[in-house]
């Protein structure tokens, strides 16, 4: 069938793409000065060189760079990610114990951003040139334009420290291990909020500037008039009609943000400590950990890949132009 | 003791247990000491020990090869834990042993919960070998990297302890928390000195003259009172202040800028045209500004003063740093070094020749050589009289106080600050490294 054709091309295309991004980040992060052995060394406060040769010949480091990427491309062929230099366990654990936390940041600061960046547009696109049209504007420009780890910030300041509604930091509370579904998923909403509306702030003006143009395109189409002199209710004209119209464009662009999502994930999770895979990819570059560095980088590529063909799929089965015409819009 | 001082008989009490429930027995006492002694970086501190010898289940008897005075130092838990033979000893390397992840201990709290560098959880230990201890159910760990969120943490009552906080600013802010109060007890045998590190086998620093003139240009008061905000105790010999072996004869090169110029003029380095003698590289650990980079940017601007040009140099993270100072690739640099406690254990590593191992950072990256200084040094770490240890290590500090292979700066002014409810916060002088079994909250 032409779709199953169409997605074996894209998953043999995302399996390319991701050798070599494998490939030049082994080297990359092999390039950088200093070495995991040196890192432990720090830890420890000391070391001697038996230990730091030692060290060098666990972790395969003292043999040309060639052989240490033949033996790690063989070693993720089977599937194995390795184990981490620092903490002694299986990358794949790690990430595993990771990930579900970064893609509840992404997918909530995804859903946020669409949500709000929709009923900006909608409104704003009511009356194009009037107050509440220019204030969406100037309020998404500048949300973008901020540096996400200043909002961040400056957000646990208001919302943390002078009106404390939401907790500082992490994902769940330190003190009062929750009991119970319910108030643990309570919990992890209230430290989810304030992360994820961060995360959402960035997309929130592409969002709102989509919908409004959409929007304004779509409710000067004739079968809008026509709903209108039929006396449909504004509301529903506009929600019920124009909106499902309006909203596809908007749906692409989500799915190609993914990737942007995940590195500006990466950027909130530091400074809001929530336990996701962007500390962890900032914590072991710094700690020259190469196999969870790596690991990372394998899962968010294949995540990014997937997203991008899933969003491409959501595309041709929701507008059937694309499905006969064959291309991609 | 024994009177020749080469033995020393620990008696173990007879009802402690592993978290595990077996228990804790010589034969466990004897593991741990020589797997230390093998596997640690700090080799000193059980170098001496030749074997241990267990006459029955509750009697360790450490055999030296000298006397070892260090060794009672050495056998605090910050340094030697001791770990379960029946666990480790099954001949896995014990390094990537499958048990450090899920370690059994025997102190008054066991792990819970590990989330790699996010949080640890440990609960009471309800077999603790003293009774009624632990009085703490449950101690968490949170891993906080945000400064502003650490403090807020602190501040809304989310963490209780804050221990190791160095910076002014955060130090300044917890002091104005009503419920939280702030020591800065409890670092005594850490000794963490700030200093200045000169490569003393690239000239023009192996003239010991550049270095004193460098000393007596650099105004640590000002360092301390100026860039750390008077938190920091100004600092001046290798051994800590508060350590009973230091030693307050020790020149202080206090400033002196006539000074260092008729020294720089003496070792026959005369100004250039635009006022230079020469230029030097300074490299600092990155990281927290206010010990390392602060510091170095001041010896730019004051060092300009007697005609040096310094040139900072910046690494983007640890690793990079630590490369280049262990592989001898500097002049200058700004370091943070730890004392532990014992000289022996700490201060040597910096001094002894035998220690210039290129490729191993925090060894004598100074390249410092001075025979004399290796005999007192030697002598010192087997002399049992402690007034006779003393005189040795005076003179050695008189010694380095002359040559100066590194113009020691100040003490990390580490601080602890915890909820005043709580009762007996860790202030003793290995601080949150002790045992927390006498602490409670009310």
């Amino acid at each position: 069938m032409q779709t199953l054709g169409y997605i074996l091309r894209r998953l043999i295309y995302g399996v390319i793409l991701m050798f070599f991004v494998v490939v030049l980040n082994f080297i990359l992060i092999r390039l950088a000065p200093g070495d995991p052995a040196e890192v432990i060394a720090g830890d420890m406060g000391g070391i001697t060189k038996e230990l730091l040769a030692e060290i060098r010949a666990q972790y395969g480091l003292d043999q040309p760079m060639t052989t240490q990427l033949w033996i790690y491309l063989h070693q993720i062929a089977t599937g194995n990610l390795g184990v981490s230099y620092y903490f002694d366990q299986p990358v794949s654990k790690l990430i595993g114990s990771r990930v579900g936390a970064t893609i509840l940041l992404v997918l909530a600061a995804q859903v946020l951003s669409i949500l709000l960046g929709v009923v900006m547009g909608v409104f704003s696109a009511r009356k194009p040139n009037g107050p509440v049209s220019a204030i969406v504007s100037v309020i998404s420009t500048v949300g973008y334009a901020l540096p996400v780890f200043w909002t961040g910030i400056m957000l646990i300041i208001l919302f943390a420290s002078w009106i404390p509604v939401f907790p500082v930091e992490g994902m769940v509370s330190a003190r009062h291990a929750a009991t119970g579904w319910l108030s643990y998923g309570w919990d992890v909403a209230r430290h989810l909020f304030l992360p994820a509306f961060t995360l959402a702030i960035i997309f929130l003006a592409q969002y709102a500037r989509l919908s409004r143009a959409s929007m304004i395109d779509v409710l000067g189409a004739d079968y809008v008039r026509t709903a209108r002199a039929k006396g449909v209710p504004e509301m529903r004209v506009i929600f019920k009609h124009a909106l499902r119209n309006a909203i596809l464009p908007i749906l692409t662009v989500a799915g190609l943000q993914f990737g942007n999502l995940i590195s500006g994930a990466l950027l909130v999770e530091t400074v809001f400590n929530w336990p996701g895979m962007g500390t962890l990819a900032f914590d072991s570059i710094l700690r020259r950990d190469y196999p969870t560095v790596l690991g990372i980088l394998i899962i968010g590529s294949a995540m990014v890949v997937v997203a991008n063909i899933v969003t491409d799929l959501g595309y041709r089965l929701a507008d059937p132009r694309i499905r006969t015409t064959g291309g991609r819009r | 003791m024994a009177d020749d001082g080469l033995s020393v008989t620990l008696n173990l009490v007879k009802n402690a247990k592993f978290h595990d429930g077996k228990p804790v027995t010589s034969a466990d006492v004897e593991f741990s000491i020589m797997t230390i002694k093998a596997n640690h970086p700090f080799k000193s501190m059980f170098a001496p020990v030749d074997s241990v010898a267990t006459p029955d289940a509750h009697t360790a008897v450490i055999n030296l090869s000298k006397p070892h005075p260090a060794l009672l130092l050495a056998l605090s838990s910050a340094l030697c834990v001791i770990i379960p033979k029946h666990v480790y000893g099954d001949g896995q390397n014990i390094k990537t042993h499958p048990a450090n992840s899920k370690p059994v201990g025997s102190g008054p709290f066991q792990l819970v919960e590990f989330k790699p560098g996010e949080q640890i959880r440990l609960k009471r230990f309800d077999d603790f070998f003293i009774p009624g201890r632990p009085y703490l159910d449950e101690i968490v760990i949170r891993i906080i990297r945000d400064p502003s969120a650490f403090v807020i943490a602190m501040e809304n009552g989310d963490a209780d302890m804050a221990p190791y906080l160095a910076s002014s600013q955060q130090i300044k802010r917890l002091k104005k928390v009503a419920h939280l109060d702030i020591t800065d007890k409890g670092y005594a045998a850490i000794g963490p000195i700030n200093w200045l590190a000169f490569n003393t086998a690239k000239a023009p620093l192996d003239d010991k003259r550049v270095r004193q003139a460098i000393g007596y240009a650099t105004d640590r008061n000002f360092i301390t009172k100026a860039l750390m905000r008077g938190f920091a105790k100004p600092q001046r010999s290798p051994i800590i202040e508060s350590s009973p072996f230091f030693n307050p004869k020790i020149p202080p090169y206090d400033l002196d800028l006539a000074k260092a110029n008729a020294l720089l003029e003496d070792a026959g380095h005369k100004k250039g045209s635009d006022g230079m003698r020469f230029t030097l590289t300074c490299d600092y650990i990155p990281g927290p500004a206010e010990q390392q980079k602060s510091v170095a940017e001041y010896l730019k601007s004051q060092l300009k003063k007697i005609g040096i040009k310094v040139d900072v140099r910046a690494a983007p993270d640890f690793p990079t740093w630590a490369k280049r100072v262990a592989g001898h690739d500097f002049d200058m640099t700004m370091d943070v070094v730890f004392n532990w406690g014992d000289p022996v254990i700490g201060v040597h590593r910096t001094y002894l020749s035998n220690n210039i191992i290129k490729g191993v950072i925090w060894s004598n990256t100074q390249s410092y050589s001075n025979p004399e200084v290796d005999k007192l040094l030697n002598a010192a770490a087997s002399e049992q009289d402690v007034v006779k240890r003393k005189a040795l290590y005076d003179q050695f500090q008189m010694i380095v106080g002359d040559d100066l292979p590194i113009y020691w700066i100040n003490a990390l002014p580490y601080h602890t600050a915890y909820d005043k409810r709580i009762q007996n916060p860790p202030m003793s002088i290995w601080g949150a490294m002790q045992s927390m079994d006498d602490i409670s909250m009310a």
